[in-house]
């Protein structure tokens, strides 16, 4: 039983704006489902009472004054946008998002 | 385009089923700075002004925490009487709206700052009604997107979207209920009291403008309804676009009928988001809610956890405002108001904005007063709350002050606050540029009193007769002639002194 399904491939492709053609999809699936597999291995191992890392360093609390510093002027913000219009960032239409 | 909806009669829907709600309530923090950056954190503003790499999103920025806005997370928790969480992190939501640059928003998922909460709430008959805090949790707003080549300004139908990033990173605070239920019909006025007691906790706060014209405070109405006698949840919409406290009530209200409606005729609710209408007092379909699995959420390895000490945490809690309730009581005992003057002040939602006027140096008689007449009026005729009026306390207390050195009569300052009100600056600027100054000047009050006499010497004989009464006539031609500007009881003094 792989531990990902050929759906599952095509839906997170789909949330993730990948365009996957059908023979991708089990190709995909298949190296998917061995790189899942390899990682349980470490699932393993960790026993039950090892919480999940999500940070390497064991820091917290690393926190900023609430102080204004310059950031980059309009113009400067725009410099590298694909197109932009009236001052801000001009995007293709959102298609199917919303009806 | 869209059908019109089939709409049930209020009675026959709270006959039938039981409201369930769930209010999601969106705040903006007025830090100085955004959540993750050092950009300015202001309202309006040319657009994409206040903008870095990081709320840009753009390659090799990274984010790093504003430790106020962790204070006022905290604080808000602590008012609403939530657990502060010992240890929390942050989390990406992914998704592909471009109002994030980043294809994610930084969030929190499954560990919020605080939880488990409660917030009372006084109805307008006195009956108080505890609504469950389910969580708190912290989060970045987004940029603005204005959609160009529809009809409506929606997505659909656009040809482009402008996106202004401003907003994008600015800290917001999202407060969720836990489901309400058993309010029966009362639900919407439930909805708008909870709205209310909130804005006005949070402005006790002083963590937001909690402005709902402007957006700093937003609210999300989760309705659905269940058969009586039913034990298991109908589906919900969630209602968005809710601009003020009148509209949570009529959102509220409106999809309890829709619902009751489709739910008679056998048809099935869809679980999905849907816009208010503010024109109509309608709702209309928006998206298929996508699940929360679909937001991929994952801890953000950017930031590392937040892990607010016990210490701190207490240190906070010593500096949380009276809880409404207790202030509400104290405030009448104070300014020595009666049940029902107290219960007008709540109603109109002036409390917290009379109290404010006070601070800032006027009595709160006079204070109460601006409030409750005049200003009350200029809201209702808006259809708008009192706080959503673009005046402020501050503002308020300005002109009472103005009045009091008589530099202002009554009618003067009701023309520089609709000057305020109308968006022309301070008072001051307003009084400076619509020339609203009391003529003070007794040589030019002299001359125009002289000129009423000689224009009505029966008057005049009147008044050199004794018959002070007959000065009205002269003290009115002259306010007519100085145009409302003369201190009408400086006039009377000189009428009065001329003739003798
Ligand atoms: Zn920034």
């Amino acid at each position: 039983m792989p531990s990902i399904s050929r759906d599952e491939v095509a839906h997170l492709a789909r949330l993730a704006r990948l365009a996957v053609t059908d023979d991708e999809l089990d190709l995909f699936a298949g190296q998917l489902d061995v790189i899942l597999q390899s990682v349980a291995t470490v699932g393993d191992v960790a026993a039950a009472d090892i919480p999940p890392t999500s940070h390497a360093v064991p820091l917290t609390n690393v926190f900023r004054e609430d102080v204004v510093r310059p950031g980059l002027g309009q113009q400067q913000a725009l410099a590298s946008a694909p197109a932009a219009e009236e001052g801000r960032f001009r995007v293709p239409r959102i298609l199917g998002e919303e009806a | 385009m869209t059908a019109v909806a089939e709409i049930m009669d209020y009675d026959d829907v709270v006959a039938r089923f039981d409201p369930v709600l769930g209010l999601e309530v969106h705040v903006e923090l007025h830090t100085n700075t955004k959540m993750f950056c050092s950009c300015a954190n202001v309202f309006g503003g040319e657009p994409n002004t206040n903008v870095c790499p990081t709320c840009l999103g753009l390659p090799g920025s990274l984010p790093v925490v504003n430790g106020k806005a962790i204070e006022s997370a905290i604080r808000i928790g602590l008012a609403l009487n939530c657990e502060i969480a010992e240890w929390c992190r942050f989390a990406r939501k992914n998704y592909f709206y471009p109002d994030q640059p980043k294809n994610f928003q930084t969030s929190q998922y499954d560990e919020p700052i605080a939880f488990n909460g409660y917030l009372d709430v006084t109805l307008d008959d006195g009956e108080v009604v505890r609504v469950e805090i389910e969580r708190a949790h912290m989060e970045e707003d987004t940029g603005k997107s204005l959609h160009v080549g529809g009809a409506t300004g929606r997505i659909h139908g656009a040809e482009h979207s402008l996106l202004d990033y401003n907003r994008a990173g600015v800290p917001l605070i999202e407060i969720v209920t836990k489901t309400i239920s058993g309010t029966g019909a009362r639900a919407p006025e439930v909805a708008r009291a909870y709205v209310s007691t909130l804005r006005e906790l949070l402005r006790a706060l002083d963590v937001s403008d909690v402005r709902m014209d402007q957006g700093s405070l937003r609210c999300d109405a989760n309705v659905s309804l269940m058969p009586k006698g039913a034990s298991e949840l109908g589906t919900r919409t969630e209602t968005k676009n809710v601009n003020s406290l009148r509209s949570v009530e009529r959102a509220v209200r409106f999809e309890m009928c829709r619902q009751g409606a489709v739910l008679v005729e056998g048809g099935e609710i869809v679980q999905e988001t849907r816009h208010f209408e503010e024109a109509s007092g309608t709702t209309r379909a928006g998206r298929r809610k996508e699940t929360s699995e679909d937001y991929r959420y994952f801890p953000e390895p950017d930031l590392v956890p937040v892990a607010p000490s016990r210490e701190w945490v207490e240190e906070l809690r010593g500096t949380l405002p009276e809880p409404p309730g207790e202030r509400r009581a104290r405030i009448q005992a104070e300014w020595s108001l009666t049940d029902a003057e107290m219960r007008d002040l709540v109603n109109a939602g002036a409390v917290g904005l009379v109290a404010a006027t006070v601070d800032a140096g006027a009595t709160p008689a006079e204070a109460r007063s601006w409030w409750v007449s005049y200003l009350t009026q200029q809201a209702n005729s808006r259809g708008v709350e009192l706080a959503e009026l673009p005046i402020a306390p501050a503002q308020v207390a300005r002109v009472i002050v103005l009045v009091n050195e008589g530099a202002l009569t009554n009618k003067l300052a009701r023309e520089v606050v609709n000057g305020v009100l109308a968006g022309e600056g301070e008072p001051d600027a307003v009084v400076e540029a619509r020339g609203l100054k009391v003529v003070s000047d007794d040589s030019a009050l002299e001359a125009a009193v002289d000129e009423a006499l000689a224009a009505q010497p029966d008057v005049a004989a009147k008044i050199r007769d004794g018959k002070v009464a007959a000065a009205g006539a002269i003290v009115g031609a002259v306010m007519k002639a100085t145009k409302g500007q003369a201190d009408a009881k400086r006039v009377r003094e000189l009428v009065i002194s001329r003739c003798s």
